[in-house]
């Protein structure tokens, strides 16, 4: 691994997320990093802001049939279908080293029922060392035909209540962008209680090969991330920031300091790097670094400054 | 753990047949740790697009830190990389994945055909390093034609290694396909086969040993996001149900692990 060569010591990088403190604001998104030891060859794992795991159910599942990703412009479409080894493991398993990392483990947990979340939020609560939980809403609710929690206001906001209801740590909803509105859903949650939320989650996109005339993924559609996305999310970042008072973590894209940053002035306290650790797993690092020696050469009193600084006209 | 994420220099490309092209990188930290039956995730551009890396299988180190890749040009990431110069630094991450399970030089059968001969060039040599050249390992490689085979098949020779080869179109050596060389070999439940290649292939090699009771280990081409076990694009069914994931748990399993649904 390549040393750290970027002093940090009288920056000051730190951020909150509500009752959250964090040294920086540089996560890893969910579903990108595995359970952070995939990548310790990588990234000095205690550097981060936050470790954000992969999404958690109350039951372990397999996951969808291959293929389940597909490359496609400055992106890539992924329809893993949730695979995870389910809370039990994660907690016995998982958490013992993750609670040695010295970072806030953000625990992301996706469930079919409103009830699941409560369970999952319950379970979770127990453990100590979940610094938070971020809420992946856009799974489908079985129990009303399918349709994704993160499309409709009310049931967005029946879930962040339950889980608020399951446990003491800061609750981050993470917002679907496959919405009309994103801002009628943000809303919808802060009411319901939500400590912040995370946007975006993929936009859902699918891919056909011409040859066999068969979509690319198993599962027919899946979820874009990467570059490609990174506009939408920075809209729909600047547009929340506009709607709640709660904070805002920025996902989509990001690949660089350069990205990030223009997350924080759209009005993100944090941001998480996702798709982009799986083309460099130094991702993380290198937009923390970068991050550094903008505020350093900036001369910022804190990364803070930068958070909202967005000039309109 | 010793997977390393580095710049690399490209020492050689050689286009050895139409469309396969082989690169020399000196890599030799990565060269150092690797094992045979091992990948490396190469990026093939500097910019966002083609955005995800490669995988390759190792094809060939040497005591001098030189890792060889073998591919086919067959998309835009392997284009890029065909026409990579001779002194341009590729970011690669390696060594990754578990690499074969070596047995007795004298028992072990390789079996390859078309890229999947690749890692076998690397294995090969680990064997005969393994006997210091006393018991050379059987080779069976395949491919569709000789203009195909045959620049494949000279890195196995120069290691004094004979080679029984198999062509599709019987342009070269055995007509007709590795299995059929295989079946004359009398192979016993003392031999191990190691094989590498198109699906349909390994699934018959599979169910050639799965009856004559030869233990058989493969290693499997996915297409791959991170290459580390993170992103769990990779997965291939296992016989017991669920999936295990080519990147992690792979590229090499016992064959009767898997499900060879075809």
């Amino acid at each position: 691994m390549e040393p750290v060569n970027v002093k940090m010591d009288e920056l000051d990088l730190r951020v909150s997320i509500g009752s959250l403190k964090l040294q920086n604001p540089v996560m890893t998104a969910s579903g990108t990093f595995g359970y952070a030891r995939e990548f310790e060859s990588y990234v000095h794992l205690q550097r981060l802001g936050a470790v954000v795991v992969k999404g958690i159910s109350l039951e372990p599942r397999a996951g969808n049939p291959p293929p389940r990703i597909f490359e496609t412009a400055c992106g890539m479409l992924n329809a893993i279908g949730l695979e995870n080894v389910g809370v039990d493991r994660f907690i016995s398993e998982k958490m013992p080293y993750l609670s040695a990392l010295g970072v806030p483990v953000i625990v992301n947990i996706l469930g079919d029922s409103v009830d699941e979340y409560r369970q999952l939020a319950e379970r979770l609560a127990e453990s100590p060392g979940v610094a938070a939980i971020e809420v992946n809403i856009s799974c489908p609710n079985v129990k009303k035909g399918g349709v994704a929690f993160g499309t409709d206001p009310q049931m967005a906001a029946a879930v962040t209540k339950a889980v608020k209801q399951g446990c003491q740590v800061p609750v981050i909803v993470k917002l679907s962008p496959n919405v009309t509105d994103v801002t009628l859903v943000a809303r919808a949650v802060e009411e319901a209680g939500a400590d912040a939320v995370s946007l975006i989650n993929t936009l859902i996109g699918m891919a056909i090969d011409l040859k066999s005339r068969r979509p690319r993924l198993a599962n027919v559609i899946g979820g874009l991330s990467g570059p490609a996305i990174k506009p939408v999310a920075l809209r729909m970042v600047y547009q929340v920031a506009q709607a709640v008072s709660i904070p805002i973590i920025g996902i989509g894209g990001i690949a660089s300091a350069e990205d990030a940053m223009e997350f924080l002035l759209a009005g993100a306290c944090a941001v998480q790097v996702g798709t982009a650790s799986f083309v460099n797993p130094r991702a993380t690092e290198d937009v923390l670094d970068g991050i550094a020696t903008y505020v350093r050469e900036q001369k910022l009193e804190s990364v803070r400054d930068l958070i909202g600084a967005l000039r309109i006209g | 753990m010793s997977q390393i994420q580095q710049k690399v220099e490209l020492i050689q490309s050689e286009v050895i047949a139409a469309g396969t092209v082989r690169l020399t990188l000196n890599a030799p930290d990565i060269a150092a740790a690797a094992v045979p039956g091992q990948f490396v995730m190469v990026q093939t551009a500097q910019g966002l697009d083609p955005l995800l890396r490669r995988p390759f299988s190792i094809h060939q180190i040497n005591s001098e830190g030189l890792l060889q890749i073998l591919f086919k040009v067959v998309g835009r990431g392997t284009e890029r990389l065909a026409q990579c110069r001779t002194g341009e630094q590729l970011s690669i991450l390696g060594p990754l994945g578990n690499g074969f399970n070596l047995g007795e030089s004298g028992n072990a059968c390789l079996v390859g055909g078309g890229m999947g001969i690749a890692p076998l060039l690397f294995l090969a040599s680990r064997f005969l390093q393994q006997s210091h050249g006393g018991v050379t390992p059987r080779v069976i490689l395949g491919a569709r034609n000789r203009e195909e085979l045959v620049p494949l098949m000279g890195d196995f020779l120069a290691l004094g290694i004979e080679v029984l080869a198999a062509t599709d179109d019987g342009s070269f050596g055995y007509h007709g396909l590795v299995t059929d060389v295989l079946k004359t070999l009398n192979l016993t439940s003392q031999s191990s086969v190691y094989s590498c290649g198109p699906k349909p292939m390994m699934a018959a090699v599979h169910h050639l040993c799965q009856k004559e009771n030869i233990p058989c280990q493969v290693s499997v081409e996915t297409v791959m996001a991170c290459g580390m076990g993170a992103c769990l694009g990779c997965a291939v069914p296992l016989k017991a149900g669920g999936y295990a994931h080519v990147c992690s748990d792979g590229p090499v399993f016992e064959a009767g692990e898997l499900l060879w649904s075809l």
